[in-house]
């Protein structure tokens, strides 16, 4: 056998010679680094804040209220006023923009077609991606704050205008992927429009949608910016989101970390840290949930 | 606006008493009637008079009249881009999705215009099913993608839904194959069975016609042959109009054949599809009357 095969002449199927293979190589080389190089802020990041910030997180300081005044030490009072504000604000924000945002992008994929008020509310969407939240967080002071006062509400109506943009391009691109042959086999059953985006299309591209929303909700957590003006930062919880001051974790730390005083500064880093693990709870059970949701996609 | 569409649906949903509530006096004038000698025609399911369809201004078919007899099936064969997908899309108002499609000339459907005012397309679908080229499953289980026809149609009972289920997965050939797997995912089939499972989800809502739209050009010659038994067997409950680039395919399984051929227009450049012969498939392959037909048909064009 052997004998065979090397008399005859054999095809060349090794690996490609030359600048292709030089080209191949540096290319995966660059490729490898651009990861690193995303993933070296990432890392200083989390170790940053772990190292300053683990060893401040206590039950206590999750649960402890209220927030005390920034010259004692860090294992007094606790943050729980900021957590709760957190929660209650961003949850509030959530339920204001998703499931706005979805529809604005079902409108603007299934219905708007070639209509010029798609392509109008589409360019506005975008635009609106643009403005910096600090003045997002203006404008829902003049037209709200003004007339009824600082709340938790205000934040949230503050946040869901950053996050109204950022769901429904998300959104949009995802719905852009249902290829238009699922929509066929649904039409050529008798389905209406209605029927046709709530059982086939919305399934199809849920996964896609709950990851865009999540990244508003993990976005619009963090803000500082517009809640300064419409939630003011107070040190007390407030349960009630409808009405009177509240305060949130990103107002904490922004609050803290500029103060001299190291109690001050170790609530901030703890309060980091609390912020980036609710925000990491949050993925894993988003996409436990969107994992059950998409279970016969593959 | 209400009143109307209504009348509509309950027209379409009736098709046996539709030819006689609306006055018909075009169907004699379309028979052909060298095709009335040599069989007997079923009830004409559709009958289209001179139609053009267009994509805004561009002319994709034009003067197609044929007549499509209830519980046979019909090939449309022809060349790429003569238009014979266009004119089974039209047959059940599933070009309404292409923005700037419409159709001019009539098209009937038991008697009943298809594009008459307030004919609701959702109704013309129900009725009239339509199978695609390439195997469109939806990200769901066995079971949800054939009872899927059925609930938006109302019916959510559990024992007739798996009635309905196993009734449809055994014509379409694939009960066998997929009965101890009924809650996996649809998408997880091979092409031949993900395409069954398309016709059983088809054949679920009961529709008086399918329309095929080349279903076995993605398939082996196994999976196409299981599909063209499955074509045989049904053929005594429904209409099946078939778009087929396989003349095999066509002698096979059609009693009757439509070719088109693509007309060229030398000035402004454009191609429109038209409908250069209509009869038995025998008479098609055969002794073709046209010219164009017999080049066709003997390999020598297209």
């Amino acid at each position: 056998m052997a004998a065979v095969t090397a008399e005859t002449r054999q095809p060349d199927l090794g690996e490609p010679k030359g600048w292709r293979r030089t080209k191949n190589r540096v290319m995966t080389a660059l490729m490898i680094i651009a990861f690193v190089l995303v993933l070296i802020p990432l890392g200083f990041v989390l170790f940053t804040v772990i190292a300053k910030g683990a060893s401040v997180i206590s039950w206590q300081f999750l649960t402890g209220s209220p927030i005390p005044p920034i010259v004692l030490p860090a294992d007094v009072g606790g943050m729980w006023p900021a957590v709760l504000g957190t929660i209650e604000i961003t949850a509030l924000a959530t339920v204001m923009a998703v499931p706005l945002g979805i529809l604005g992008a079902i409108y603007l994929n299934e219905y708007g077609g070639r209509n010029w008020l798609a392509a109008l509310i589409g360019f506005m969407s975008d635009v609106m991606t643009g403005v910096p939240s600090v003045v997002m967080g203006l404008f829902i002071f003049s037209i709200w704050v003004l007339h009824f006062g600082f709340s938790g509400l205000a934040g949230a109506f503050a946040l869901a205008c950053l996050m109204l943009p950022i769901v429904i391009r998300s959104s949009y691109e995802m719905l852009r992927l249902v290829p238009d042959s699922l929509r066929e086999g649904s039409y050529a059953l008798g389905a209406t429009k209605a029927r046709v985006t709530a059982t086939v299309v919305l399934p199809a591209a849920i996964g896609g949608i709950v990851s865009g929303a999540l990244l508003a909700v993990a976005r619009a957590a963090g803000e500082t910016a517009p809640l300064l003006f419409t939630i003011l930062t107070v040190t007390t919880a407030n349960p009630n989101v409808f009405s009177g001051a509240n305060t949130s974790l990103p107002s904490q730390i922004f609050s803290n970390a500029n103060q001299p005083y190291p109690g001050a500064q170790d609530r901030g880093w703890g309060a980091a840290l609390t912020l980036i693990a609710i925000c990491f709870i949050l993925m894993i059970v988003a996409r436990l949930v969107t994992a059950r949701f998409s279970r016969y996609s593959r | 606006m209400e009143q109307p569409e209504q009348e509509t649906v309950t027209n379409l949903q009736r098709p046996e008493t539709a030819t006689q509530e609306v006055p018909l006096p075009e169907p004699a004038g379309l028979r052909r009637p060298e095709l009335q000698q040599d069989i007997t025609p079923g009830e004409h399911v559709f009958e289209t008079d001179k139609i053009s369809i267009y994509y805004d201004s561009f002319r994709a078919v034009t003067d197609v009249s044929l007549t499509v007899y209830q519980n046979e099936i019909t090939a449309f064969i022809g060349p790429s881009g003569c238009g014979k997908t266009t004119v089974l899309r039209t047959l059940n108002r599933m070009n309404d999705l292409v923005p700037g499609a419409r159709v001019e000339g009539d098209v009937r459907y038991r008697g009943a215009a298809l594009y008459g005012p307030g004919v609701s397309a959702i109704a013309v679908r129900r009725r009239i099913g339509m199978v695609f080229q390439k195997p469109n499953p939806f990200p769901k289980s066995i079971y949800d993608n054939v009872a899927y026809g059925p609930r938006i149609n109302g019916i959510h009972k559990k024992h007739e839904l798996d009635e309905i289920v196993e009734r449809s997965l055994r014509r379409a050939a694939l009960w066998d194959e997929v009965k101890d797997r009924l809650s996996k995912s649809g998408l997880g089939l091979s092409g031949g069975q993900a395409q069954r499972l398309c016709i059983a989800r088809t054949l679920a809502v009961e529709p008086d016609v399918v329309l095929m739209d080349e279903p076995c050009s993605a398939l082996d010659p196994i999976a196409t042959g299981r599909i063209e038994d499955l074509m045989h067997e049904i053929k005594s409950r429904y209409t099946i109009v078939i778009v087929t680039h396989n003349m095999q395919q066509a002698t096979r399984v059609s009693d009757r054949t439509a070719f088109y051929s693509v007309l060229r227009d030398e000035k402004s450049d454009t191609r429109t599809g038209v409908l250069v012969e209509y009869g038995r498939t025998q008479q098609i392959f055969e002794d073709p009357q046209d010219s164009r037909t017999q080049a066709y048909v003997t390999g020598r064009m297209g």
